[in-house]
């Protein structure tokens, strides 16, 4: 079939339309093959026992033994620890720059905004090493703890707590400052009775989303949690545990029971992620409604 | 006229003072965290330079070009303790570069579609769902690569690709699933959210007057697409790209699970393979001595100097790509 041009421009345009939709569909497909398997494989391992036991020991499959599973409560305790600690740095770090960025101004706070930046593009495993060799100078033995990791993801957090809390506190209009400052209200009252709390929903929400980050990295934690997926919380300055890391574990080693396990806390990691981000969507809508649909 | 003053002196000042102490404090705390956001880049830096240090004054420059990487070794006849960066690099930065050939296409055309043609009631619920994409931690990617994706490529893929293109010399060896080819299509799995949100966000700003003037020439969906809205955008497309490079480069877990961990320059694409993240992952903790440690420290810092480079690169072209906007529109 011989087409003319005008036809064949047409024809050209509506292949490359079909091609650009296939593409989403493509993109599409390893998104829902993940979660597909996350709970396919993941959900048998969900139980009360679960969510508060020990792992059972490592059991290959031998025909005729039933291997016991247990529970990865060691992992979650661990993960809520951890996200815990590293926001108890990250957030008065975070939010006091994006503060002194927004209201403060200048070179500086531009120097600041593009070094948090420049942070936030750092690969997440450096921040394991970087760490890791801090403390190994100062004490050995604290390299492999609680502490030493919420370090790492507390690296992590800061610079995505200060980008988003610093658009946050750019939403609230000059004119209220001004209008503060008018009434003689002191800079520092203005600063976090006023506008911090005007844009708090969007400070929570940057929050929320450096969080729901920290709590699937897995990198960080290799050198610097250690490994005690068998124990309890018990401080921290011992060493610990976390979702990720027992997904990591149980990928890696030879055992039946630890690998369902391990599908069992990848889909409850996806499922408090999704969680987070869900929170964080609901609180964002908030701070749009509050400044007059902007 | 201090009798005629209704005010006096003390009943103004005290608040005043209180302000100014108030004001003070505030601006020293959160000085400190703006400061400590300035000194974790430079501590990073700085410490992972210390680190490094051992290793620096050992190998010098022959770092960067040593393609051989053996820890320290009991045996005497086995000559031990030479590290070199080469097979490492080539491992990132072929992984990288094979994702994005995969990636940016596809990010494209999904941007494109989402932006131009999608029916509007499609665009934000599928957009947000690209981005949940983002949100699944690579330690799960790896997972599901290693257990799904390994199969896939050792079984269905790999054999036909090296039966096909086998004569270009980039298929050879056999087919393990394990290896470079399929970390890099698990990277390319990771950063098409990126490239596809900051491609998606910079098309749908293109005034509409742009494509208005295309259409009004008598062009097709397409060639609106291809001759006024891409060009327009072109700067912000790339940085997306940029962006989702940095992110490849630096990516960890899911690199770790599929590449095979082999300390060698890979071979062929179906060859196992090391980047430096994944040599990192696999080896810090269990390093031979000292020097190795150090040597594995000094590639991380390579690592972070790239990817610093790249960053801000990216961040340039972005941040003068919005103030450049903004002049246009006032």
């Amino acid at each position: 079939m011989i087409l003319d041009r005008h036809h064949r421009r047409q024809l050209f345009s509506h292949s490359m339309t079909v091609l650009s939709g296939l593409a989403i569909v493509v993109i599409m497909v390893p998104l829902i093959a993940v979660i597909y398997e996350a709970v396919v494989l993941g959900s048998p391992a969900f139980s009360f026992i679960f969510f508060t036991q020990r792992p059972a020991l490592g059991c290959a499959p031998i025909s005729g033994i039933t291997c016991s599973l247990g529970g990865v409560s060691p992992a979650i305790q661990g993960t809520f620890v951890l996200l815990g600690l590293a926001s108890l740095i990250a957030v008065p770090i975070g939010v006091g720059a994006a503060i002194f960025v927004v209201e403060f101004g200048g070179p500086i706070a531009r120097v600041i905004s593009t070094t948090a930046d420049v942070l936030s593009g750092v690969p997440s495993i450096l921040a394991g090493v970087f760490i890791y060799t801090i403390l190994l100078q100062y004490d050995r033995a604290l390299v492999f703890s609680y502490g030493s990791a919420s370090l790492a993801l507390g690296v992590l957090m800061i610079p995505i707590v200060v980008r988003t809390t610093e658009e946050a506190l750019r939403t609230v209009p000059n004119s209220v400052r001004e209008a503060a400052l008018a009434l003689g209200i002191a800079r520092w009252k203005t600063g976090i009775r006023i506008v911090l709390v005007t844009a708090l929903p969007g400070v929570v929400t940057g929050v929320l989303l450096a969080v729901a980050r920290a709590a699937g990295e897995a990198a960080p934690l290799l050198f610097t949690l250690g490994n005690s997926c068998f124990h309890p919380f018990e401080g921290i300055t011992q060493e610990g545990c976390a979702l990720p890391l027992w997904i990591f574990q149980g990928a890696t080693a030879p055992y039946q029971n630890w690998y369902t396990l391990a599908w069992g806390a990848a889909l409850l990691l996806i499922v408090i992620i999704l969680v987070i981000s869900l929170t964080s969507r609901v609180v964002l809508n908030r701070l749009v409604r509050r400044m007059g649909g902007q | 006229m201090s009798d005629a003053n209704p005010f006096p002196p003390s009943s103004l000042r005290t608040p005043k003072r209180a302000s100014k102490w108030g004001d003070r404090v505030f601006i020293v705390l959160t000085g400190v965290g703006a400061a400590l956001v300035i000194l974790s880049l430079v501590a990073f830096v700085v410490v992972l330079y210390v680190g490094a240090e051992a290793s620096v004054k050992q190998f010098g420059l022959a770092f960067l070009t040593n393609r051989v990487w053996l820890p320290a070794s009991e045996n005497p006849n086995i000559p031990g303790n030479i590290h070199g960066v080469v097979p490492f690099a080539i491992g990132t930065l072929l992984t990288s570069a094979i994702a994005l050939l995969i990636a940016i296409p596809l990010s494209l055309g999904a941007a494109i579609f989402l932006t131009q043609q999608a029916p509007q009631r499609l665009r934000a619920p599928v957009g947000q769902l690209i981005e949940l994409l983002a949100a699944i931690p690579s330690i799960i990617y790896g997972f599901w690569g290693l257990i799904v994706l390994v199969p896939i490529m050792r079984y269905d893929i790999e054999p036909n690709l090296k039966s096909w293109l086998g004569w270009t010399g980039w298929f050879g060896g056999t087919p393990t699933g394990l290896d470079v080819l399929t970390a890099s299509v698990i990277l390319a799995v990771m950063v098409i959210p990126t490239i596809t949100a900051i491609s998606r966000d910079t098309i749908a700003a293109v005034p509409v007057s742009q494509k208005e003037a295309a259409l009004s020439l008598g062009a097709t969906d397409w060639e609106v697409t291809r001759r006024a809205v891409l060009p327009y955008a072109r700067a912000g497309v790339l940085a997306g790209i940029v962006l989702g490079l940095g992110r490849a480069l630096g990516e960890t877990m899911a690199v770790t699970l599929v590449i095979g961990n082999e300390n060698a320059s890979p071979t062929s694409l179906l060859s196992h393979g090391q980047t430096i993240a994944s040599l990192l992952a696999n080896q810090f903790a269990e390093s031979s001595g000292p020097l190795e440690t150090s040597a594995m420290i000094e590639a991380g810092l390579i690592l972070l100097v790239i990817t610093l480079v790249i960053n801000v690169g990216a961040r340039l072209v972005l941040s003068r790509l919005q103030t450049g906007r903004g002049v246009g529109q006032e």
